[in-house]
């Protein structure tokens, strides 16, 4: 029992981290209708903005790892990914903003690859040690919860799903009640339309990669704190995954990506977990996770929390 | 530096030299992980054999031409030796091909240069597979068979007797290792407690680790690469394992230590050098690597290195380049004295030495010992 615990423990954590990198997909696929392929390579990039940042901002306390150090190393990070996202649709999107999607798409894969080889240049192409930046330890169970004293439950766990909780609900904020949210929505709906009313598309768009971009860099700086090592390829399968989790939940949902990452997550850790009692091999993981997604996707197209759009003629 | 020369000089350019015809240089291809997930490998083995050609080079050359080393980098990428050795042979005319590293790397690559006949020397793939594609592949390094067995005697000499193993379900190499370790392991009397799977770029084991700690393991065994070995070590010990984990000569990885930290202390695994080694062929190796490039070299230099010089050695053994002269020449290695150890090519076309089993303390690698084959 405990160990299934355990184990549930360890599914929930690593969907957070799904879940984290699956919001900023979702989100710029909501607006723009575009899946961003480069969004695992802006994450890689926002780990490694950390890197090179952590070790001032730790010099500024005197090398003491503390919340105020990850604070600021994980603004700073969002920052310069917030920039790089702005400077990504600038140069590789808008040129091709009135061609067919697929080109964009495409130009998406480029980006892509180009920050990965980018970053094997610029970074080298060894893992790196990402610093610890809150003392991240394993969270003491108080005497009376008996046998549940035996969980591992570590402080760097709980960081990434209150984060991922707490930016789902900033972002559902931002895009339901603030004015950008509403022009976010309205180009959503019919660009021409929005910029006859007056919205500065170019803005918007700008807006909504700066904060996706943000977001991925967020997810970068506590996934590393959590898995202390960062190369310049480690947003490839987390991206994937992410992407899968944002299709499952429904993508351009945002809760939806939140709830796929989490299914995803506890899956793959039930399903290595107990191979022998499932008789499936602990290595078919990411398989089952797949399968799980083509699954749904037959039954419902539109993901589990999307909503079926009609197209207008 | 005049250690060095006077060592390869012994091998001098050759009397016939002189008749040399063709083109002014010897081609010789190299295909490596140099970027992408095995990189640290690739570049390794690179500056270990890109060493050993300079130095070659710098004594004559062979049979009176210099050695052109064209290097191609396989980005760690599965289909992309395939294109890249085909290159090599089909365009730039190697008369032999070096590499890889990793195990499915090579297999890849050996079936092509058996049918065009040219000899690939692998410097570090030690999946049993690999040299029996056929008569044209050749590896400097012990196999997997060897180096399994080697860590199952050990961990049945500390007492251990009920072992967990974790394995990347992606790489030849790890699984090979795995089943050698197996077998060697319970015919010794030992018992398999619990196996895992994971594949190469995870970064959470906790799924993994959570089973394998229930199921309360003596030592486990993970024969995996450095760069998911240091991330399983540290979850381990934060899921509460603190039994050591065994592994082989894929754990040396310049990031190893820098990303498991302590986590590591006190686990052993298997390995073809160790550049503590007070031997003269070792520690002049050590110096002029270190003078070159500013590092200490890890065992995939030291193995680059020798497969460079044994094909240097055998073509000037051979007195030619062309095959099948060259091939014989390089299947008739005996007792070669090269930096990991004196190296002898078996009917197999592997090479029979001795291995080393390290352990980790004080944030280095620590000698423990030598196991003769």
């Amino acid at each position: 029992m405990i160990e299934f615990l355990q184990q549930l423990i360890n599914g929930l954590s690593l969907g957070a981290i799904y879940a984290l990198i699956a919001l900023g997909y979702t989100m710029v696929y909501g607006v723009l209708r575009f899946i961003n392929f480069a969004h695992g390579d802006v994450f890689m990039v926002g780990a490694f903005a950390g890197f090179y940042v952590a070790p001032y901002v730790l010099k500024l306390s005197n090398g003491n790892p503390s919340w105020t150090v990850m604070f600021l190393v994980l603004v700073i990070a969002m920052l310069a990914c917030a920039i790089l996202g702005i400077v990504i649709e600038k140069l590789a999107y808008r040129p091709l903003r009135d061609r067919p999607r697929l080109t964009v798409l495409i130009t998406a894969i480029g980006v892509s690859l180009f920050l990965e080889n980018f970053g094997q240049y610029a970074f080298g192409v060894d893992p790196q040690y990402f610093p610890d930046l809150i003392g991240d330890h394993a969270i003491t169970i108080p005497a009376w919860c008996g046998p549940l004293q035996n969980l591992t439950i570590m402080v760097s766990q709980v960081l990434v799903f209150a984060v991922t909780l707490f930016l789902l609900i900033l972002l559902r904020f931002i895009v339901t009640k603030t004015k950008l949210g509403m022009a976010m929505r309205a180009l959503s709906v019919n660009p021409l339309a929005t910029s006859l009313m007056g919205v500065n598309n170019d803005v918007v768009i700008s807006f909504t990669f700066g904060l996706g971009s943000a977001l991925a860099g967020a997810a970068g700086i506590l996934i590393s704190i959590q898995q202390p090592s960062i190369d310049p390829l480690m947003g490839l399968q987390p991206g994937i995954k992410a992407f899968v989790a944002a299709v499952l939940g429904g993508i351009g949902n945002i809760p939806g990506a939140a709830l796929g990452g989490i299914i995803i997550g506890v899956i793959e850790t039930l399903v290595v977990g107990y191979s022998d009692r499932l008789h499936i091999p602990s290595g078919y993981r990411d398989a089952v996770a797949f399968f799980l997604l083509i699954l749904i996707l037959l039954f419902k197209p539109t993901g589990l929390l999307g909503r079926v759009e009609r197209e207008k003629v | 530096m005049v250690a060095m020369a006077s060592l390869s000089a012994c091998k001098g350019p050759a009397p016939g030299a002189s008749q040399a015809t063709g083109p002014e240089s010897i081609n010789v291809g190299e295909f490596a992980s140099m970027s992408g997930g095995n990189a640290s490998f690739g570049q390794s083995s690179h500056k270990g054999t890109a060493l050993a050609v300079d130095e070659i080079n710098a004594a004559g050359g062979l049979l009176g031409k210099q050695i052109n080393l064209i290097t191609e980098d396989d980005r760690s990428t599965a289909g992309e030796p395939s294109t890249i050795v085909h290159k090599l042979i089909s365009e730039d005319q190697v008369v032999s091909v070096l590499g890889e590293v990793a195990s499915s790397k090579s297999l890849e690559a050996a079936p092509i240069c058996q049918e065009n006949k040219i000899p690939m020397i692998s410097p570090a793939s030690t999946n049993a597979k690999v040299t029996q594609v056929g008569d044209y592949i050749f590896r400097v390094c012990f196999i997997d068979p060897f180096q399994g067995k080697v860590m199952a005697k050990f961990a049945l000499s500390k007492g251990w007797t009920k072992v967990a193993l974790l394995t990347d379900v992606k790489e030849d190499y790890s699984v090979g290792l795995a089943d050698a370790f197996q077998k060697a392991f319970t015919a010794g009397g030992g018992t398999i407690v619990e196996t895992k799977e994971y594949s190469t770029g995870d970064k959470d084991f906790s799924a993994q680790l959570t089973a394998i700690k229930a199921s309360n393991p003596d030592a486990i065994f993970v024969p995996g690469y450095y760069a998911e070995v240091a991330l399983i070590a540290r979850q381990s010990r934060e899921t509460g394992i603190k039994v050591p984990l065994l592994g082989g000569d894929g754990w040396v990885g310049e990031s190893l230590l820098k990303i498991a930290g302590h986590a590591l202390d006190g686990c052993f695994f298997s390995n073809h050098y160790s550049q503590d080694d007070p031997s003269p062929v070792i520690q002049n190796f050590v110096k002029t690597y270190q003078a070159k490039y500013g590092e200490k070299p890890d065992a995939m230099a030291a193995l680059g290195y020798d497969s460079a010089k044994i094909l240097a050695d055998s073509i000037t053994r051979a007195g030619t380049t062309d095959e099948p002269q060259l091939r014989d020449a390089i299947a008739s290695t005996k007792d070669f004295k090269g930096v990991t150890g004196d190296i002898t090519l078996d009917a197999d076309r592997n090479a029979t030495k001795a291995a080393v089993i390290l352990t980790i303390a004080n944030g280095g690698f620590q000698f423990v010992q030598r196991v003769a084959p």
